[in-house]
């Protein structure tokens, strides 16, 4: 065991600054998305030469929220369902020095956390968000998401899902974020770009990763392995510039990948930040008594 | 050259499946977990693209180009 360790430790990796190497291998299954959104996340943050200590990860509850927490090396919060987005709206507005970093699956960040997601968009605060949409609960056994597309079978629509999903990435471009992206985990090169994108802009940036789930997901649609989903993905992918073009019959079981809004638009931390100076300014040495609302 | 952490490999077979020079192969040896780990039999046709030390979801390939 422990000349493994020294094995492993002799690699030379680069990537293992950034990683709870001890911690290896993960938890996840074999095949699982989670880890390839883990690797292009290390290598992004190392592309950039990011200090780890610069970042604030933060995540929720699932399998995709154990990418940052305890793989990831550095500050993390693992708090509590659907709320990832909350505790990071603290940090940041307590220590804007910070990159604020949420990682966290799709029933956590638009099912449970869904209201959070879209108002965090809206206020444009300089947090990034790259939600792992595996279109499906999977720690919890393979439940409906509000991900999961209209049809499939899964463990609470044992005869197809009757409902139909939220394309997420163009809900938070609708909801005012200013730089959105979807990626999958087989476009692993343009995925780092857009991490590295997403890291460095000011903003509120969302990258949607769709990404598989072999266990709880691909089992029930006889897609077992990792590689069934790759391929899909790299069958099915259509650039935004191409799909513009597109009628939805065209689009139909197509993802659609690459960026799909960039705006500059005023930041919430610093717009507050602003404020509080400006207001501390006028009021100083006046008193409590002296307050009035009009 | 190929560096693969056998240790580390859950033997999902995504390197050996999407190398785009077939570099790998699914091998007979077993890691201590149980996992059939992947051998780089075409190492020389490595031309360093990255994409399997990207692809990995468990860290178990380095490409070192120095
Ligand atoms: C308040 C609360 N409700 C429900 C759960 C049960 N639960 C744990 S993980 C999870 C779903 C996670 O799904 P997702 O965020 O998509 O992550 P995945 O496991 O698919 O990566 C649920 C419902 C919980 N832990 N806390
Ligand atoms: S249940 Fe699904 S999402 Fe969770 S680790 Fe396994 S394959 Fe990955
Ligand atoms: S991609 Fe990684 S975990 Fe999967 S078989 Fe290859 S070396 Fe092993």
């Amino acid at each position: 065991m422990a000349d493994q360790k020294d094995k492993a430790d002799k690699r030379r990796h680069r990537l293992f600054k950034y990683l709870r190497k001890e911690v290896l291998p993960t938890a996840f299954c074999p095949g699982c998305g989670c880890g390839i959104v883990l690797n292009c996340y290390a290598h992004a943050v190392d592309e950039l030469q990011m200090d780890p200590n610069d970042l604030i990860s933060v995540t929720g509850i699932g399998c995709s929220s154990w990418i940052p927490s305890p793989y990831f090396m550095g500050d993390t919060l693992h708090t509590t369902h659907g709320r990832p987005i909350p505790f990071a709206t603290g940090a940041k507005v307590t220590r804007p020095d910070k990159t604020l970093v949420v990682i966290a699956g799709d029933g956590d960040l638009i099912g449970i956390g869904g209201n959070h997601l879209i108002h965090a968009a809206r206020r444009n605060i300089d947090i990034k968000v790259f939600m792992v949409n595996n279109l499906i609960y999977g720690m919890t056994g393979g439940q409906l998401a509000p991900t999961t597309p209209a049809g499939v079978p899964t463990s609470t629509s044992p005869y197809g899902n009757v409902e139909h999903p939220f394309e997420i990435a163009e809900l938070v471009a609708a909801a005012g974020a200013s730089y959105v992206a979807r990626w999958t985990t087989f476009h692993v090169f343009p995925l780092m770009e857009s991490m590295q994108k997403a890291l460095t802009r000011k903003g509120f940036a969302f990258i949607e990763i769709r990404s598989q789930c072999p266990i709880s997901y691909g089992r029930r649609i006889g897609k077992r392995t990792g590689t069934e989903a790759l391929q899909e993905y790299k069958e099915t992918a259509v650039r935004a510039q191409e799909a513009a073009e597109m009628t939805p019959e065209e689009l139909a079981g197509k993802i659609v990948v690459g960026r799909l809004a960039e705006r500059d638009k005023s930041e919430f931390t610093a717009n507050l930040r602003q404020l509080n100076d400006e207001i501390r300014k006028k009021d100083a040495g006046r008193r409590p008594e002296d307050w009035s609302i009009s | 050259m190929i560096e693969i952490d056998e240790e580390l490999c859950k033997g999902c077979g995504i390197c050996v499946d999407f190398c785009p020079l077939k570099v790998f192969e699914t091998s007979e040896k077993i890691n201590s977990k149980g996992y059939y780990v992947p051998v780089p039999v075409k190492e020389k046709d490595c031309v360093g693209c990255r994409l399997c030390e990207l692809l990995c979801p468990e860290f178990s390939i380095i490409i070192l180009n120095e």
